[in-house]
């Protein structure tokens, strides 16, 4: 992303604008996924419930399916008026839909599409999302407060409950693939499902596949989605803390929760679902199209490109599953929704979790056929790393800069010979990227030793 | 890389704009009078002091900020509206001798902290170089925090210590996570007592 802005300042555009560009580039662009994938999805779900009950859905708008018809709404949603109800805190109520969107919205800056194709490649991405994930509910909060309506203030507190209380089983699912990767960054976590689909962290063992069922429960519960959505409960709750909110602000409760929808899902296909390797490696291994085996740029570029398509691709199968079973399933009541957290899914994710940990210890080895791992790093491996290192003369000092180690028993000194590679259009070379990724690997990927 | 000159005016920039809000905010705490508007600026305010950690290159701390401190006070706002709000939009009013009492240890802290701050030889001038390698050995960091946790210092390991002593902090931390548990169970049973009594009363 950096190239974005040295381009520009080659092209002797003025700096303060190539930043300002530069960080506009990446916003506009999740953006767009997300108002986007909200238009999609909403013209998805009320065609796959059309479908459901027995019924066309939307036909009329934009030719043979309807798929203009969320344009339509969206036009229609702007044209309305924007009414602030007189009991309601008007400050609050105005703010309250902008703070679930940008929740939903700042989570997307950590998510990597690719290798190197994110926002911000932060260390702790898996952690950032969590953490801003959990921010949303506080808009939904906002809002059932600042609407002065006893519906509105119902809603918001049932949402309150649920999810503050379905964050502690996520956050067990999703430690999990972070124990087995021995690592929060995503794009890392990514990288070490290459291969073929057995070499999803899904298909890791049998505690990984059960998880990843649990996390998806839990996934559906913490944006707010049937049959947990008791917060804007029709039957009850008129509509839960939106009841008082029309148009564009209305709306915009809705591309947050699409957008967290979407969210959650990218998260699955990264944890679990391979991320953004499809399931038969044509690209890294057939082709040879990536950069450790010294492709050219375009075709990495290219590679990128389908792994980016790849993942989105996953994950809106993940919104369609969720889709699905909220058209499936009735609503559960408020207990049923604690009993499904506090007695199904907070023991079952610790008994995984728990048993995960017990496959990496004993079992590494019977994980299934895989190509070799990536980094150099043995996924049962890194556990032993650091225990080993302490004792032994070896040990490298951290360098504070935290430049590649040279040390010769690991994969990571191939990464002189990748760097010397012909440089992108884009200014840089991709494979500096991966070097990147490489010694972002930290600590395990140098002290491991054979 | 040309990017260097600049991206330190805009670190200055991006610095100065969350120690604003930061700041902003915090006031806004202070003079608001609606319980939940307080929480709110709480939280905005708090949110932009994750932007300064994450600004420094501290993404683990940063988001633990947004976690803990955030999320926190997220739910200390649901218990606040649930548990004490008998009417909407209730507002504290505060009266005078706090504010002097409050403007007293507020001031006393204040200066104590810029006292301190001001004496420290390094922060007097910007020194782009350490926070160019701060930032650049930040890949490490989380590994760091969760080793040193157990015990493994990679900071120390010049230090023959390590091998003999390995004292870390996972004993402090299960203490205090323990003492959390028996606060929260205290919580709970307070509260159940309360209703209990309500019930009885009838």
């Amino acid at each position: 992303m950096q190239t974005i802005a040295d381009l520009l300042i080659d092209w002797k555009v003025w700096d303060p604008l190539a930043h300002v560009i530069r960080a506009l580039v990446p916003c506009v662009l999740i953006i767009h996924l997300v108002a986007v994938g909200a238009l999609i999805f909403i013209w998805l779900e009320r065609k796959i419930s059309g479908r459901i009950q027995d019924r066309l859905g939307p036909t009329r708008v934009g030719g043979r399916f309807g798929w203009l018809q969320t344009l339509a709404d969206g036009i229609k949603l702007i044209a309305k008026e924007d009414i602030t109800p007189g009991d309601a805190d008007a400050m609050l109520f105005r703010i309250a839909p902008y703070v679930s969107f940008a929740a939903s919205f700042a989570a997307w800056l950590a998510m990597p599409f690719a290798v190197g194709w994110s926002a911000l490649d932060i260390n702790v991405a898996v952690f950032f999302v969590l953490a801003v994930l959990g921010l949303e509910v506080f808009g939904v909060i906002l809002a059932g407060y600042a609407s002065g309506s006893k519906w509105s203030l119902f809603g918001a507190m049932r949402e309150a409950a649920q999810v503050v209380s379905y964050e502690v089983p996520l956050g067990l699912c999703v430690v999990i693939p972070v124990f087995i990767c021995g690592t929060m960054n995503l794009t890392t976590i990514g990288e070490m499902q290459q291969g073929f689909f057995t070499n999803w962290l899904i298909f890791h063992d049998p505690f990984t596949f059960c998880i990843f069922w649990v996390y998806l429960t839990c996934g559906v519960a913490s944006v707010n989605r049937a049959p947990f959505d008791l917060a804007e409960a029709e039957s009850e709750l008129v509509a839960g803390f939106h009841t008082e909110y029309s148009g564009l602000r209305w709306s915009f409760f809705f591309m947050a929760e699409y957008g967290s929808m979407l969210l959650v899902s990218a998260l699955a296909v990264i944890l679990f679902l391979g991320a953004w390797h499809g399931p038969i490696p044509i690209f890294s291994q057939f082709l040879g199209w990536s950069a450790t085996e010294g492709a050219h740029p375009i075709q990495i570029y290219l590679a990128s490109l389908v792994g980016c398509a790849n993942l989105i691709l996953k994950a809106s199968l993940g919104v369609i599953v969720m889709i699905w079973v909220r058209w499936t399933l009735p609503r559960l009541r408020i207990d049923q929704v604690m009993t499904t957290c506090l007695k199904y899914c907070v023991p079952l994710a610790s008994f995984c979790f728990l048993g995960a940990l017990a496959w990496q210890a004993w079992l590494p080895k019977m994980t299934p056929a895989r190509l070799p791992a990536p980094f150099g790093i043995d996924r049962g491996a890194v556990r032993e790393a650091w225990v080993k290192k302490q004792v032994a003369s070896e040990a490298v000092p951290p360098t504070p800069d935290n430049s590649v180690p040279a040390t010769p028993d690991t994969e990571l000194s191939k990464t002189p010979e990748t760097s010397a590679l012909p440089p992108s259009l884009t200014g840089r070379p991709v494979t500096e990227k991966r070097a990147d990724v490489m010694a972002r690997a930290g600590p395990f990927g140098r002290e491991e030793s054979p | 890389m040309t990017l260097a000159v600049e991206a330190i005016a805009w670190h200055q920039f991006f610095f100065v704009m969350f120690a604003l809000l930061t700041c902003g905010f915090a006031l806004g705490v202070l003079f608001s009078g609606n319980i939940v508007r307080m929480a709110f600026y709480l939280v905005l305010s708090l949110a932009s002091s994750a932007g300064l950690f994450f600004l420094a290159g501290a993404e683990f701390v940063g988001a633990m900020q947004l976690m803990i401190y955030v999320g926190g006070t997220l739910v200390l706002l649901i218990f606040g509206v649930m548990l004490t709000a008998q009417d909407r939009f209730i507002s504290l009013k505060t009266p005078a001798g706090e504010w002097v009492i409050s403007l007293v240890i507020g001031g006393t802290l204040l200066s104590l902290l810029l006292a301190a701050a001001f004496r420290h030889e390094d922060w007097h001038t910007p020194n782009p170089e350490a926070a160019k390698q701060l930032t650049q050995s930040n890949a490490a960091d989380t590994a760091r925090l969760g080793l040193s946790l157990v015990g493994v210092r990679p900071d120390k390991l010049e230090d023959d210590k390590l091998t003999a002593g390995m004292s870390g902090y996972l004993f402090p931390f299960i203490i205090v996570s323990v003492h959390l548990l028996v606060v929260l169970v205290g919580a709970a049973y307070m509260a159940r007592a309360k209703k209990r009594a309500a019930t009885t009363a009838r």
